[in-house]
């Protein structure tokens, strides 16, 4: 079944700005789901429609199978949305807030203190739940809209930059929590700028892009089409003169650190066996940008060419 | 698991009860300030100034006075609540959490101005008591007492709504009340009656719906009114359908709220 299907939304604003140009996409029950999109590219237009927080143009978005023009309450049901920006009364008490939102739902208050109880606590914010949602930090309030979006328990869960300026510790518990739900049945559509985010959770990705989507496919797919990876590459001391490698593009960034470009033909052996040959031995290697990124750049680039 | 019909009375409930917490919480904002300025107007125009004011249909001036002020602050604070705490869950954007659930937009409507005409009401109930402190009241009728509070407050919490609805800064909140709602309602015979004006001003004055508000509360108390009381209702009830269409035409648009 499907978790999501939009086919041909389009969304033209007052003021004459077209963000969305008949946009189809398609999500499974079950998957883990990536939006991508610079910055204006659409994709919280399109999570605005889905969230009933924009009013479409024209298409048509089902939710499980429940259309949102005909059956609005229905598809609302399955749903759950982070927003990207904090859309809370800052001056209510955070376990009122997430307790609220279910009785929106039509959630009895039992319950809903239950929920709650139980998602602050797998949040790490179950101390501060009497207090005021101003007096959380920034990483708290992330935490607040993620139990918020859960309370009712939904099928589908859109989350809008979720870890956008949260620590890396916290970011990494939120990619585990993230995980834990998808494999427990929730449908997840997430949109970042961190792409090493969405390379890590989710399988399916989408890139939009001025209003169009320009790609969407397996994530393990489009992360095989990249031709070349840059590596950074540490040596153990710095060469005496010109460092020759002539079958690859190479450059020494400092004394001892290398950037190297390696087409996907060839073999990373084969560059470390040349390198012992010249009497370096490698310390590190990394990736100079994530894959999914240079990708990225490659298709936006791409796209912006085709269109001019 | 519950019904369509018991998950809607719990959203209704929730907005309801938010809506009361929350002019409870700041009370020295909401129901202390209209007590004192009501206790002013009883002390200078019932007490100082209607002591040498003769009865107006047979009632003292501050006797007449008292159910004008008693709407007047009904009709004000419904209005004022609604507005402003629609206003706000739109500023703070906290508004959006109601929209993303599943909660039909009769029952937002309902909620707010529900929470707008408890505001209002228990308002009133304040004004009448402080208004025994200071002269004897009989009820004429409590049948027309209590529905024509509760009409009023609901038509105007509908139009604070409508207010709230279409505000994009705090100064829109003020507009309607600063400019529109005190002229007409000093104008709305709260503080005499039109047969004290010239006959032009007399036909102008009726066409001023809080007149007839006003007058129709006033028979409820003192069994006097310069206004019939039947129009009075049916007016009142006219408006009120006027309004809850029109409210809800702009909540299924999104106006003011979706872009």
């Amino acid at each position: 079944m499907q978790a999501l299907s939009v086919k041909n939304l389009s969304k033209k604003y007052a003021n004459g700005q077209v963000a969305l140009k008949g946009i189809d996409l398609e999500v499974s029950e079950g998957d883990f789901f990536a939006l991508l999109g610079q910055n204006g590219a659409g994709k919280s237009t399109t999570i605005g429609i889905i969230s009933s927080l924009i009013n479409k143009t024209a298409g048509q978005i089902t939710v499980f199978g429940h259309d949102m023009d005909t059956h609005l309450d229905a598809a609302k049901l399955c749903l759950g949305v982070v927003p990207q920006e904090m859309n809370f009364n800052p001056f209510e008490k955070i376990a009122d807030v997430v307790i609220n939102q279910a009785g929106y739902y039509g959630i009895p208050r039992k319950i809903a203190e239950k929920r709650m109880e139980h998602y602050f606590k797998k949040l790490g914010i179950w101390e501060k739940h009497k207090q005021a949602g101003l007096r959380l930090s920034g990483g708290m309030k992330r935490r607040l809209l993620i139990a918020r979006a859960l309370i009712n328990q939904p099928k589908l869960l859109i989350l809008d930059e979720p870890t956008a300026g949260v620590d890396i510790e916290l970011r990494h518990m939120l990619w585990q929590y993230l995980r834990e739900l998808n494999e427990q049945g929730t449908t997840i559509i997430l949109t970042t700028h961190y792409l090493e985010e969405a390379e890590h959770l989710c399988k399916n990705v989408a890139i939009i892009d001025h209003g169009e989507i320009i790609e969407n496919t397996n994530m393990k797919e489009l992360i095989a089409r990249l031709d070349s990876q840059t590596m950074i590459l540490d040596l153990d001391k710095p060469p005496i003169s010109h460092l020759m490698l002539p079958d690859y593009h190479a450059r020494m960034v400092d004394e001892t650190t290398m950037e190297i470009k390696i087409h996907k033909t060839q073999s990373l052996n084969i560059l470390f066996n040349e390198l012992t040959q010249k009497g370096f031995n490698v310390t590190g290697i990394r990736n100079k940008t994530n894959r999914l990124e240079e990708l990225f750049m490659e298709l936006i680039a791409a796209n912006k060419k085709s269109s001019t | 698991m519950q019904t369509r019909s018991e998950q809607i009375l719990i959203a209704l409930q929730t907005i309801l009860f938010k809506e009361i917490v929350r002019f409870m919480r700041i009370w020295t904002q909401t129901l202390l300030p209209p007590a004192i300025t009501m206790t002013l107007y009883f002390i200078i125009f019932g007490k100082l100034i209607g002591s040498q004011i003769n009865p107006i249909s047979g009632y003292s001036y501050m006797q007449y006075i008292v159910p004008g002020l008693v709407m007047m602050s009904v009709m004000t604070n419904a209005y004022a609540n609604t507005a402003s705490s629609f206003f706000g869950a739109k500023f703070s954007r906290s508004i959006e959490e109601i929209l993303v659930a599943p909660v039909p937009n009769y029952v937002i409507a309902l909620g707010f101005v529900l929470g707008g005409t408890f505001r209002g009401l228990l308002v009133g109930l304040i004004i009448i008591l402080v208004s025994l402190l200071f002269t004897h009241l009989t009820i004429h009728s409590y049948s027309i007492v209590i529905s024509m509070g509760i009409l009023s407050a609901m038509l105007f919490s509908l139009a604070g709504l409508i207010n709230g609805i279409f505000a994009r800064k705090f100064d829109d909140v003020s507009f309607i009340p600063t400019f529109v709602l005190t002229p007409l309602t000093y104008l709305g015979g709260v503080f005499y009656s039109i047969k004290q004006l010239p006959p032009v001003w007399q036909k102008i004055s009726i066409f001023n719906p809080i007149l007839e508000i006003v007058d129709t509360f006033r028979f409820g108390i003192l069994g006097i009114s310069d206004v019939n009381v039947y129009f009075g209702f049916g007016l009142v009830c006219a408006l009120f359908v006027v309004l809850t269409i029109w409210s809800l035409v702009l909540l299924q648009k999104g106006t003011g709220l979706r872009t």
